[in-house]
């Protein structure tokens, strides 16, 4: 594959390094990570989930993590794809006010509903809805749901998605990228990390 | 899809199904492009990766770093111990279903039932001993958004015996489980 991979980019992992080795023995999970990054953000198919839209909410959901080099990664995508840079401005100030930690939220009626934690159920704020457009808007809610709460979802959020324009197709790219981009952050965390406690 | 659902409320070891709340495709429609995406052709029979399947490939690269993570054990971490991560991670991010099939994996690789029970039971701090305490804390601050995985955790899975390639493995199977779990609760919902 002719593009770095990203993860062992962002990590500093470098050739020959301990960490590369020890990556090299699962092989096909790091050549498929990074395939995953591939067909998320250089699909060969974008007609239910523009390369735009990608780059908004890769920037959102990693930004909601706080600062970091995958954060920064996906804010410069962002910024050099030519209908995301005019969103910029709109993602970071969702960014600031959609932080919070989590996981939070609700389990079914029952046993576990002693462990129901409270916390921000983030909107899209007035004054960026012009800006990022009724797609748009649904989808950072839903973003927000999935890095924070992930155990609140429901039938209805499905169709606050299908009613702003998402197609069943979109809705699985979409949730995919949100999904993946929770692993990536935090291989890349954690391999950050474990780097650092050998230097 | 099935008509009605009934939803656990309670974590569990016991088979769950899952019902999709947008459509999957209709086995009938799939290509063979579809089918590279599914990896394993008998997974045509599931509701959740047929809805998968609507983006076969991000599926198929999804399902190759699943299985390589999971179930490459030539080297680093027992298997047992992979699930482990998979099940506590689960269990702090509350999903249900993935908590069930992946408590299940543990308590078959590792024969301790009762231990993975009380993870599911009284939750990630339940005290399984030292070396599962590690990988259950490091899942956990894996799991947290702001991330809190830090040198302590590296320590505390060195301290248990865990060198570099097992605590990647750990990294991998704990950050997989936030990939997997967002889309299990997400999608649809499990029935018993």
């Amino acid at each position: 594959m002719s593009t770095q991979d990203i993860i062992d980019t962002i990590a500093g992992i470098e050739p020959g390094s301990g960490l590369d080795v020890i990556r090299t023995r699962r092989l096909q999970a790091r050549e498929n990570a990074q395939k995953s990054y591939l067909s998320l953000f250089e699909p060969i198919d974008v007609s239910d989930f523009s390369l735009a839209e990608r780059a908004a909410v890769a920037a959102f959901v990693t930004g909601l993590h706080g600062e970091s080099p995958v954060a920064a990664f996906y804010r410069e995508k962002l910024a050099a794809n030519e209908d995301g840079a005019l969103l910029l401005e709109a993602i970071e100030a969702e960014i600031t006010r959609g932080r919070t930690s989590g996981p939070y939220g609700s389990y079914p009626a029952g046993p576990l509903s002693a462990e129901n934690t409270a916390g921000l159920i983030y909107r899209v704020s007035a004054a960026s809805k012009p800006a990022l457009g009724a797609r748009l808007v649904a989808a950072l809610e839903h973003a927000h749901l999935l890095v924070f709460r992930p155990r609140d979802a429901a039938s209805a959020d499905m169709k606050a998605l299908l009613d702003a324009g998402w197609s069943n197709t979109g809705i699985v790219t979409f949730s995919q990228l949100v999904a993946f981009l929770s692993f990536q952050l935090r291989v890349v965390s954690g391999l950050r990390t474990l780097a650092a406690a050998n230097a | 899809m099935s008509a009605t659902v009934n939803p656990p409320v309670v974590f569990t070891q016991d088979e769950l199904g899952w019902v999709s709340w947008i459509d999957p495709l209709p086995e009938a429609e799939l290509t063979e492009r579809h089918y590279a995406g599914l990896v394993d052709r008998a997974r045509a029979k599931s509701e959740y990766f047929r809805l998968l399947v609507r983006d076969p490939e991000v599926l198929e690269a999804r399902t190759k770093t699943d299985k390589d993570i999971f179930y490459n054990v030539v080297d680093g971490l027992p298997r047992a111990e992979r699930e482990l991560a998979a099940a506590a991670t689960s269990r702090y991010n509350g999903c249900i279903y993935c908590a069930s099939v992946h408590a299940r994996f543990a308590s078959t690789y590792s024969k301790r039932r009762e231990d993975v029970q009380r993870l599911l039971d009284e939750g990630v701090e339940a005290d399984l001993g030292e070396r599962w305490n590690a990988i259950v804390k490091a899942s956990v601050a894996l799991a947290a958004t702001p991330i809190a995985f830090g040198p302590d955790n590296i320590a505390e899975l060195r301290h248990a015996g865990l060198d570099d390639a097992e605590i990647v493995d750990v990294i991998n199977g704990a950050s997989f489980f936030n990939w997997a779990n967002r889309l299990m609760l997400s999608l649809g919902e499990p029935s018993k």
